[in-house]
């Protein structure tokens, strides 16, 4: 419990070539672009910071990395130190569709050299990117060729088998908000602790599904899955409704004339014979989607106890403001 | 199969012809409103060379046929074998597309001489004009687009002796929701049952403070009827896209019950609403009328939370109208 109090700074670097896709995810996941708003970005120059904060506690500190060769050499000789410090996660963006894999794989190598040199524990999260530009039949065997050299670069460079994951990607479907999933999910440092107390919160109210996402990325922290929903044909529903809820965000911010990042979102039920569904804020940066069985009375009476559930889950946030405080004295 | 038994099959389905250039943007209207085919995926279409059609089966049945360049021709010059009884004689729409990205001065020509056709031979056909491909252009542009086609097709139609024949004007882009509210309003000009259901919603606006109501065909997200309030491109456009949320997270939950949720098994009756702002002041309320029509409302501020049983009694009202005026 006494970890889970103070401030988690992470620090993710993301890096690739340049063109990969880098800043297209980054806008789209953190900075409320569209898919086909990313054309207007330009390359990046040297590093552009931004910090996320999920959970109260948690606190992301992202790197997103120019790709062009000449920033890359600075990275890799006089900012060596500086960039590949204490870092929690290195997300690294292959294009699929590169005509050059040879020296995409050459960079790579470099990088996660400077990455085992400096920060030897730290995480590799390989994404694949670009994956809508291959035909479909295709995706398995190209995807298993490009990961297979890539694995055995990381291996040679010192890192663990279970220190790297794969992960395709595309901006133009929900595998982006997968990939992205996964890595916060390994970044919340009390995810367990959250997940008990969501687990807790759905047997009161009897739910069949409790998603907990953060609000401006529209990201899932964790979810939990009870009785028959267990048999829920769609497995990538979690992505799935990332995206969902990514686009609802957009539309009311157009409505209402607002910037997406501020629209502040209060309710949404949907009620039917089937199922019955609600968002609700739960904490200052997180939604809880509740999915109940389709029974208006344990509907409404799950809405009361989410907002007295609040109090508790409260604390994750509070915790974290008591460590401030007690950082300033 | 039984699950198509809520369909409105009648004689009055609406049907729609597209004409105009080559590479106006014919298939790609139709594909994109009825075919749901992705506005990017466009690009790779082919040049159409014979009459193809596309029918969506959704509330209403939509019949919609595009006319290759050669109909345009034969419209225009008619030899005396063309048979135009076989393409026009059923149809309620024909939907000019007018591509103002490229030279349309010609295609203009062709369409002053398509509409004094039709106005002498099927003069029940209505006229409309889509000025299309208008993304990406500047609103000053656009509008002095809109103006200078409207007025030369007016002016020429005047010359000819049909200046009283009404035609209408629409801007629109696959790219936007400007497709969609132009094929809404062509849609709801041939629907007999307009009025009635133009009555139904000024009343259930005007007894719950609602800012605009809209009718959706669920599956096309095509409106079928609105209120009578000024209408904007915006309120149409977050109406629209909260059908798809509620749509998907339909979808993803409601797998136990799919085949057997319909009302007439007496599963409970579909509603949902969303609410945007801390005080949860404004919002949009969505209530199925069956699988493939929805009610829509954004709520003007004012109307709080506490009034929704209210417009819960007045929607079932409002619901039991109209599943009498399509007696489904
Ligand atoms: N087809 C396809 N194109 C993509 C995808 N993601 C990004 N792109 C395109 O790739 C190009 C480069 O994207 P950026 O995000 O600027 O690349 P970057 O990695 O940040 O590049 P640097 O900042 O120079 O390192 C843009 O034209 C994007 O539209 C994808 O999933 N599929
Ligand atoms: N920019 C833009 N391009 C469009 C629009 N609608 C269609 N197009 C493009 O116009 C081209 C021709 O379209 P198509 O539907 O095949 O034309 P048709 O010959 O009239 O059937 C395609 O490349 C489409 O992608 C639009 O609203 N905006
Ligand atoms: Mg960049």
């Amino acid at each position: 419990m006494e970890r889970s109090k103070r401030q988690k700074q992470r620090k993710v670097l993301l890096m690739g070539r340049s063109g990969a896709g880098k800043s297209s995810m980054r806008s789209i996941i953190f900075s409320n672009y569209v898919a086909k708003d990313v054309r207007r970005l330009g390359a990046t120059v040297d590093v552009e910071h931004s910090n996320i904060r999920f959970m109260g506690n948690l606190m992301l500190n992202l790197w997103d990395c120019g790709g062009q060769d000449s920033f890359v050499e600075s990275y890799l000789t006089n900012q060596r130190s500086h960039v590949f410090t204490s870092v929690a996660v290195l997300i690294f963006v292959f294009d699929i569709s590169s005509k050059e894999a040879a020296a995409d794989l050459l960079g790579f190598s470099s990088t996660i050299r400077a990455l085992h040199e400096f920060s030897p524990n730290s995480k590799v999260f390989v994404l694949m990117h670009k994956m809508d530009l291959v035909p479909t039949d295709q995706k398995p065997r190209q995807l298993q060729q490009r990961s297979a050299d890539v694995r055995a670069t990381c291996i040679d460079e010192g890192f663990l088998d279970q220190q790297v994951e794969f992960w395709p990607t595309s901006i133009w479907d929900q595998s982006l908000y997968r990939a992205w999933t996964q890595v916060i999910y390994f970044l919340v440092p009390n995810a367990s602790t959250i997940e008990s107390m969501l687990r807790k919160l759905g047997e009161l109210l009897d739910a069949r599904e409790l998603i907990l996402y953060e609000r401006t990325t529209c990201l899932v922290v964790t979810h939990i899955t009870r009785g028959v929903e267990a048999r829920n044909p769609y497995g990538d529903r979690f992505e799935r409704m990332s995206s969902i809820l990514k686009t609802h965000k957009h539309s009311m911010a157009k409505h209402t004339g607002t910037m997406a990042s501020e629209v502040s979102f209060a309710e949404m039920q949907i009620k039917t014979g089937d199922f019955m569904f609600f968002i609700t804020r739960l904490t200052e940066n997180t939604n809880l989607a509740v999915v109940m069985p389709g029974d208006e009375a344990a509907f409404n009476a799950a809405r009361i106890n989410v907002q007295i559930a609040r109090k508790e889950f409260d604390y994750l946030d509070i915790a974290e403001r008591k460590g401030k405080d007690l950082q300033k004295q | 199969s039984g699950h198509r038994t809520q369909n409105v099959r009648r004689k009055g389905n609406p049907k729609l012809l597209f004409m105009g250039s080559r590479r106006s943007g014919k298939s790609s209207v139709q594909k994109v409103v009825f075919q749901k085919l992705s506005p990017a995926d466009t690009l790779f279409l082919e040049s159409t060379s014979r009459i193809e059609t596309a029918n969506m089966h959704s509330f209403i049945t939509f019949e919609s046929a595009e006319l290759p360049t050669s109909i345009v021709t034969a419209v225009t010059a008619p030899a005396p074998d063309f048979d135009h009884q076989a393409i026009f004689s059923n149809a309620g729409a024909v939907i000019w597309i007018l591509d103002v990205q490229d030279e349309y001065l010609t295609s203009i020509t062709s369409m002053i001489q398509t509409a004094v056709f039709l106005a002498e031979t099927y003069p029940r056909i209505n006229f409309e004009v889509f000025i299309h491909k208008t993304d990406g252009l500047s609103d000053e542009y656009k509008y002095e687009t809109f103006r200078e086609v409207r007025q030369r097709v007016q002016d020429e139609l005047s010359d000819l002796g049909h200046g009283d024949r009404s035609v209408s004007y629409y801007q629109t882009s696959i790219f936007d929701h400007s497709i969609f509210e132009a094929m809404s309003k062509v849609v709801q000009k041939l629907l007999p049952q307009l009025p009635a259901m133009e009555a139904l919603l000024n009343k259930l606006c005007s007894t719950c403070r609602i800012q605009k109501a809209y009718l959706f065909d669920t599956v096309s997200k095509i409106y079928l009827a609105t209120d009578a309030s000024p209408s904007f491109l915006r309120d149409y456009e977050v109406c629209s896209d909260y059908v798809d949320v509620i749509v998907d997270i339909k979808q993803i939950y409601g797998w136990h019950g799919q085949g057997n949720s319909s009302q007439e098994d007496g599963g409970g009756v579909g509603e949902s609403m969303v609410s945007y702002d801390r005080s949860g002041d404004t919002y949009v309320y969505a209530r199925e009328i069956n699988n493939y029509l929805s009610l829509i409302c954004v709520m003007g501020r004012g109307s709080s939370a506490d009034k929704r049983v209210l417009i819960d009694y007045n929607a079932g009202i409002l619901h039991d109208a109209l599943l009498q005026i399509f007696k489904v």
